[in-house]
């Protein structure tokens, strides 16, 4: 079990996405895991064959967990054909109730606890029949993530009610979302860093309830930097002429698929900033600055159920604008379905919100240990400025920075947000 | 494409393009960016998706008329060879 974030300490594995004996490379997606906040796409570490699944779909293990053996590719001695199911019981963890890795699967299928079922196999063993007896003749359990679990008890909804759309019909916490009306219903709330979480429109919510497991996520980090970061605060306003009417020409010319927003140019300036500030580019770890080697954007996505991620962008820095573009979109389209794979909730170096679009002029945010500035973006919008000793209505962002003062002192703050405003007055550089 | 037709259309797109949003509680002659708590990556894929479905360009400039659901549905019922919205 990866970590997927600075968070995160648990996690529950929602499906498999190879078979037993497939061939994986480093980088593929094999799993699907949820964690307290959202729910992530896992790539594999390493490239071979994968000879056994460790953790089945439903459980939740700690960080570090092993979730399945790869055996690597190479001169050692070929794993063979891919193993058929069901394998010998001795190839299973030992656990107190003798089942093939199949029978278990089809237990957590049917939402069948193993220890309810009596098994007519050999020495007791579990059978297939003995689990699809068990299902028809038992209670019915949902099968259910914990944070739809969570989700559930604090919205105050039934979980047996729920239609599960996940992997086997299990009830994922967007089905929850759904089914409280938070999502089906009236555009749901968004959160935003800094931003007390709006009550959830559930009728059934209890005064008592509490904050469902995405808000508990985001309350355990920002309590855990305003204890431990002493932030400074630092704001320029940047004058966007330049850069708009740069950007509003290209974009004529270009199919609607192909036309930048503002934002790919700010993130685009912010990347290229921190590579020439590095004192702000990397983390705070064991009492000293840790630089990063290369720019890794965090960028504050807020979810239409309410809540928050900040998936990593790689390499901003030196994509050119129209993939900048491209990544951005991808990217907070997956945040907002919850697919997001593992390499992208990694650490990011420096981290952004932009809460432009919800029409604030300036956000001064609270940094993700430990990562040690944010930077904020806030709405475009026209204001009077000074050019050449008369006075003008241009386009400008006000951008801030906060920053750690253990890793960096002010003049540092200082240089990265002149560097962002000369790089947006030169977009055609971009 | 008449009007009516359009904002049918304009409706489904919005679903389309922002799942989930609650399309009733938006006046048609009122902004639905806003309502619908659109981003601009939102309003994005709105228009990309607008225009796979009518074929028009819908040029930057234009935006401005797309603002509201009527305003969507004129734009598009006239530059498709439909007759314009009839008076109310």
């Amino acid at each position: 079990m990866p970590s997927l974030g600075a968070d995160m300490d648990e996690g529950t594995l929602v499906e498999w996405l190879v078979t037993r004996g497939a061939e994986v490379a480093r980088g593929d997606v094999i799993a699907v895991v949820e964690t307290a906040k959202s729910t992530i796409e896992v790539e594999c570490f390493e490239s071979g064959t994968v000879t056994e699944f460790l953790i089945e779909p439903g459980t939740t293990v700690a960080v570090g967990t092993p979730l399945a053996v790869i055996a690597p590719a190479g001169p050692t001695p070929a794993p063979g054909p891919p193993v058929p199911l069901p394998v010998p019981a001795e190839a299973v963890p030992a656990e107190a109730v003798p089942a093939t890795p199949l029978v278990r699967h089809q237990a957590a299928v049917e939402g069948v606890s193993l220890q309810a079922v009596h098994g007519t196999g050999r020495g007791g063993r579990i059978r297939r029949a003995d689990v699809a007896e068990a299902a028809r003749s038992g209670p019915a359990r949902v099968i259910a993530s914990p944070l739809a679990r969570r989700l559930a008890e604090s919205l105050g909804v039934d979980l047996s009610t729920v239609r599960g759309t996940g992997s086997r019909g299990a009830v994922k916490a967007d089905d929850v979302r759904a089914a409280a009306g938070t999502g089906g219903g009236k555009p749901a709330r968004r959160g935003a860093v800094g931003e007390p979480a709006g009550p959830r429109p559930a009728a059934t919510q209890t005064p008592a309830a509490r904050p469902a497991g995405d808000r508990l996520a985001i309350a355990r980090l920002m309590s855990r930097a305003k204890r431990e970061i002493p932030h400074y605060y630092l704001s320029t306003t940047v004058d966007l002429a330049a850069a708009l009417e740069w950007m509003h020409r290209r974009n004529s010319t270009l199919p609607v698929t192909e036309r930048l927003v503002p934002a790919a140019l700010l993130l685009k300036a912010v990347a290229r900033a921190a590579r020439e500030v590095p004192e702000l580019n990397g983390h705070w770890r064991e009492d000293r600055f840790v630089p990063a080697a290369g720019v890794r954007l965090g960028t504050a996505v807020s979810l239409r159920g309410g809540g928050l991620v900040a998936p990593a962008l790689a390499d901003v820095d030196r994509m050119p604008l129209a993939d900048v573009m491209a990544a951005m979109k991808d990217l907070v389209l997956r945040a907002r379905r919850g697919r997001l794979r593992a390499s992208e909730t990694a650490d990011p170096t420096l981290t952004v919100t932009n809460l432009g679009d919800q029409g604030v002029e300036s956000v001064l945010g609270v940094i993700y240990p430990p990562q040690v500035a944010m930077v904020g973006l806030g709405r475009v919008t026209d204001r009077p400025v000074a050019v050449d000793g008369m006075l003008a209505v241009h386009p400008t962002v006000t951008a801030t920075l906060s920053a750690d003062h253990r890793a960096s002192d002010g003049a540092t703050g200082a240089r990265f947000l002149t560097a962002l405003d000369r790089l947006l007055q030169h977009p055609e550089d971009l | 494409m008449t009007h009516d037709e359009a904002l049918a259309m304009i409706r489904a797109v919005i679903e389309e393009a922002v799942p989930g949003a609650d399309l009733a509680a938006v006046p048609p002659d009122e902004p639905f960016r806003e309502r619908l708590e659109m981003d601009s990556l939102d309003f994005l894929t709105f228009v990309e998706l607008l225009g796979g479905r009518t074929g028009l360009a819908l040029p930057e400039q234009d935006y401005g008329a797309l603002a509201t659901l009527d305003g969507c549905a004129d734009y598009v019922a006239s530059r498709t060879g439909g007759p314009p919205a009839a008076p109310s």
